[in-house]
């Protein structure tokens, strides 16, 4: 539901992007959805189809990295991906694992023409 | 093609504008609280229970969130501290300009505690830092044990969980050990608190939690001080 102000957001980062490139035109943006993040991507690439629409924007595009849940065991180092919310280190059994990713919502990257 | 690396936060203004919020309280001992549940989960009415309960040397100042109406100010005004009703027309969450705005015209190095209510939502305002110290999840017996797993963000990045209604457990089929037990997965070490704000049960543990998580905020303060 809120996916719409995050689509806004998205292109306000986009559009001061683009004032930093005069002679050139943006026309990709990578986004990383983590999965705690709370933002749907269905939903975000629908809001986003909906700003940019019959705008200078319309051809930009939207590039959705979903990123998992990721746990760090504090007894053996090993990084892994969470799974059925099973904090369990899978190589040691240690429970004591500490949330490493998963909460991003961060612009990654933009790509240029010209 | 050029492909330029950004790694910024899509909320970067939001992000901005929370720790902003979250200086100016530090700078003052201040405690935010930012209450998270569904709609009808009891983040008023335990309001009203805390407010009666508050300790009258406590400045205290809710700040309470809804797309309509002024209900919630209304009902929490009667206890004597400040309250102000944030209406987001149909904006389903708080986001930290709203807070700005809405604390414009408080004292706000006067308070010791600002508590505020978001909108009843279990998904948006998990989202959105509002420059909190901790954020608070209700879950009432009268919703699904499975809601932790069902909504993990705003239960992985609440620190305490205060399990409400828990007067009605005789009545529904909830199953509190089952709830407890999701939010732990989804939260490893999760604070849990019951509470009922029709029998009063549960709420000296709630205020005492309070009362420790505004010495807390003191004590920082002094140590910046000193």
């Amino acid at each position: 539901m809120h996916e719409l102000g995050i689509a806004t957001s998205i292109l306000e980062c986009v559009q001061a992007e683009a004032q930093r490139h005069p002679d050139g035109r943006i026309t990709k943006v990578g986004v990383k959805i983590g999965e705690l993040s709370g933002v749907d991507r269905d939903a975000l690439r629908f809001g986003f189809e909906v700003l940019v629409k019959d705008t200078e924007w319309e051809a930009l595009e939207l590039d959705l990295e979903y990123v998992p849940r990721m746990q760090r065991c504090s007894k053996c180092c090993y990084e892994f991906r969470m799974n059925d919310f099973d904090p369990r280190c899978p190589l040691c059994g240690e429970f004591c694992t500490q949330c490493i990713g998963g909460g991003e919502l961060d612009i990654a990257y933009m790509e240029v023409d010209g | 093609m050029k492909r330029i690396a950004i790694e910024e936060k899509v909320l970067n203004e939001n992000q901005l504008l929370a720790e902003q919020l979250r200086k100016r309280y530090r700078q003052h001992g201040i405690l935010c609280l930012n209450l998270i549940s569904a709609p009808g989960s009891g983040k008023t009415a335990l309001l009203e229970q805390t407010l009666e309960r508050m300790d009258r040397g406590t400045r205290v100042a809710v700040l309470t969130g809804d797309l309509q109406t002024e209900n919630d100010a209304k009902r929490l005004a009667k206890f004597g501290f400040p309250v102000k009703q944030i209406t987001t027309g149909g904006t389903c969450h708080l986001d930290a300009k709203m807070i700005g705005k809405h604390l414009e015209d408080w004292k706000v190095e006067d308070l010791d505690l600002l508590i505020v209510e978001n909108v009843g939502n279990l998904v948006c305002p998990s989202s959105y830092d509002l420059g909190e110290d901790a954020k608070i999840v209700l879950l009432s017996t009268t919703e699904g044990e499975d809601k932790p797993l069902k909504y993990p963000s705003v239960f992985f990045k609440s620190e305490l969980l205060l399990l409400t209604k828990i007067d009605l457990l005789p009545y529904v089929p909830f199953e509190a050990e089952l709830a407890r037990e999701n939010a732990r997965r989804v939260h490893p070490g999760m604070e849990i608190i019951d509470v009922s704000s029709i029998t009063g049960e549960g709420l000296d543990h709630w205020m005492n939690w309070l009362s420790r998580r505004l010495g807390k905020a003191r004590a920082k303060l002094e140590s910046v001080g000193t």
